[in-house]
């Protein structure tokens, strides 16, 4: 079971927990304009990213707020929690992109107890104004 | 069970070559959809000259970790249609592939828990005969005499209002299938090459022309994609998206006991399903964590809620001992169907999404498969479960029949 560290309220069991899915999808900026392909991509298409995964979870039986978090998605470790609307840490982002790639045998050794509920904190990296205010890629 | 009555040991049941530079079609994915594939590419379509390549071992992914139900009780025409046909081979493959591997008819039954359940299963068995799918209501008295250690009381959280019955559903010994399937792809010819990892691929333009692997490069014509939950992976690596999402599915079995458990028991509502392996585990599925995951492990509350439900089902496993538990990884899509057919890749074909429910359309899916990939073109059992159905809106939503809500 996993670890989860809500930015409201804490470290809790993950069944207090609900997923959301792929995080920093943006609603289409003008939806009259997609063709059926663009429609199915928006509705039907997401990462399914094998490594660093960026998600959204809301903590239902709290304090019931949506919020970021990237995930290993073959270790479970989390790597950082993050408010909504900021833009996907960074340094992690740089990590996903080679575990996308891997097809290394899975692995379940990873050797942490629990996962890591530290790097609560990365929101820090948004400091411009824009990023607070809309998830990155809103403006397609 | 003595060891006389099993079959062969799978050491001597096919060769293990060294992979050639070049073969008409590769196959990605040594697990029962890939085998059949590859055996039925050989057999209906003449292409003997074709590799299956496992990237660990036979049949030690998915194949090895399913609860070995097979049934065909789907809602829509579609489903009905690729499931029952799979059942169909199901009862002739054992004589076909000259291998027994314990194809037991022993009936599957659902539970309904509501008065939507009800309403819902009563639809089920109607679009089932009318499909040509066997299929019957159940009240509850008979759901005891078919399985007589199923709780009926009025008094638990959920009481079993009735079921459908399928009575020729029922499970097969999984490793055995793929055993069968191995051996006769190699008596065909085919190369079926383990600890063989696929790495990349070779384009020429927007046609597949090559695999490249750990073991080293392969020229083909043709590549067919059978690797379940990695699919998504093998699609990006290929320069195309599939709408699938991978989780984690957990499984688990009891120690051994004496036969107690008569058919094969699933409950979508309190989510449990239960069969006794021939040998006499009680096999035990559980759901899906929601989050995404290839850790081939899952969380422990969804064992901790599968159980609850089994022990207020079945009380008499409150004394079963849990031997062990373990994790697939289950690509789903959004409407709980699979895709089978061509990619936006030229001569690259994709067999995946079968999210929950992958074992028991095998034989319907290599035979399809095999089909798409030879012809080039869909077989008429899976030309609706195209990819581009997500771009039509065509979608065949079978959540309902899933038996595993994901």
């Amino acid at each position: 079971m996993l670890l989860i560290s809500c930015p409201n309220c804490g470290s809790r069991d993950e069944t207090e927990f609900h997923y959301g899915g792929q995080a920093h999808v943006p609603y289409p900026e003008n939806p009259n304009e997609l063709n059926d392909r663009e429609w199915a991509e928006f509705l039907f298409y997401r990462d399914n990213t094998k490594g660093v995964f960026a998600e959204r979870w809301l903590h239902s039986t709290g304090c019931r707020q949506w919020f970021n978090m990237l995930r290993d998605t073959v270790s479970y470790d989390i790597q950082a929690v993050y408010p909504m609307g900021t833009p996907r840490p960074a340094a992690a982002a740089a990590a996903a992109e080679s575990g996308t790639a891997s097809l290394a045998a899975d692995s379940t050794t990873t050797g942490s107890a629990g996962p890591s509920t530290s790097a609560t904190s990365i929101a820090e990296t948004s400091t411009n104004a824009s990023s607070t205010t809309a998830p990155e890629g809103a403006t397609k | 069970m003595s060891a006389d009555l099993l079959p062969e040991h799978p050491d001597f049941l096919w060769r293990n070559p060294e992979p050639k530079s070049s073969y008409d079609a590769v196959i990605v994915g040594g697990g029962g959809h890939g085998l059949a594939t590859a055996y039925y590419l050989a057999k209906n379509h003449g292409m003997t000259n074709i590799v299956v390549l496992e990237k660990g071992w036979l049949a030690g992914g998915n194949m090895a970790r399913n609860t070995t139900i097979i049934r065909s009780n789907y809602l829509w025409d579609e489903s009905a249609a690729i499931y029952e046909h799979a059942l169909k081979l199901w009862e002739i493959l054992p004589e076909e592939l000259e291998y027994d591997f314990l194809f037991s008819q022993r009936g599957v039954m659902n539970l309904a828990h509501t008065l939507g359940d009800v309403r819902e299963s009563i639809r089920r068995v109607g679009a089932n005969k009318l499909n040509g799918v066997d299929a019957e209501w159940l009240e509850p008295d008979q759901v005891k005499e078919l399985c007589p250690i199923l709780n009926i009381s009025d008094n638990i959280r959920y009481p079993v209002m009735g079921a459908t019955y399928q009575p020729r559903a029922g499970i097969a010994k999984h490793d055995h299938v793929a055993w069968a399937f191995a051996r006769k792809c190699d008596e065909l010819g085919v190369d079926i090459i383990q600890n063989c990892e696929v790495t990349g691929f070779l384009k020429d333009g927007n046609r597949v022309v090559g695999v490249k692997t750990n073991r080293g490069t392969i020229n083909t014509e043709k590549v067919g994609l059978c690797a379940a939950g990695h699919s998504s992976v093998l699609a990006e690596m290929a320069g195309f998206r599939l709408p699938i999402q991978s989780h984690p599915l957990q499984a688990l079995v009891s120690e051994l006991h004496e036969p107690v458990h008569p058919t094969v028991v699933m409950s979508n509502h309190v989510h449990v399903y239960v069969s006794q392996a021939h040998k006499g585990e009680l096999v035990m599925g559980a759901g899906v964590d929601s989050y995404n995951g290839y850790g081939q492990r899952g969380s422990f509350h969804v064992i901790e809620n599968q159980m609850a439900a089994a022990v207020e089902l079945f009380p008499i496993f409150a004394r079963a001992h849990v031997l062990r538990t373990w994790g697939g990884i289950v690509d789903t899509t959004l409407d709980a169907s699979p895709i089978v057919g061509t990619t936006p890749v030229e001569n690259m074909f994709v067999n995946c999404g079968w999210g929950t429910g992958g074992f028991k359309g095998t034989p319907a899916a290599g035979l399809t498969f095999a089909h798409t990939i030879a012809t080039g073109a869909p077989h008429k059992l899976n030309k609706p479960f195209a990819l581009e159905r997500f771009e039509t809106g065509a979608l065949i939503d079978e959540h309902g029949a899933a038996a595993v809500a994901h």
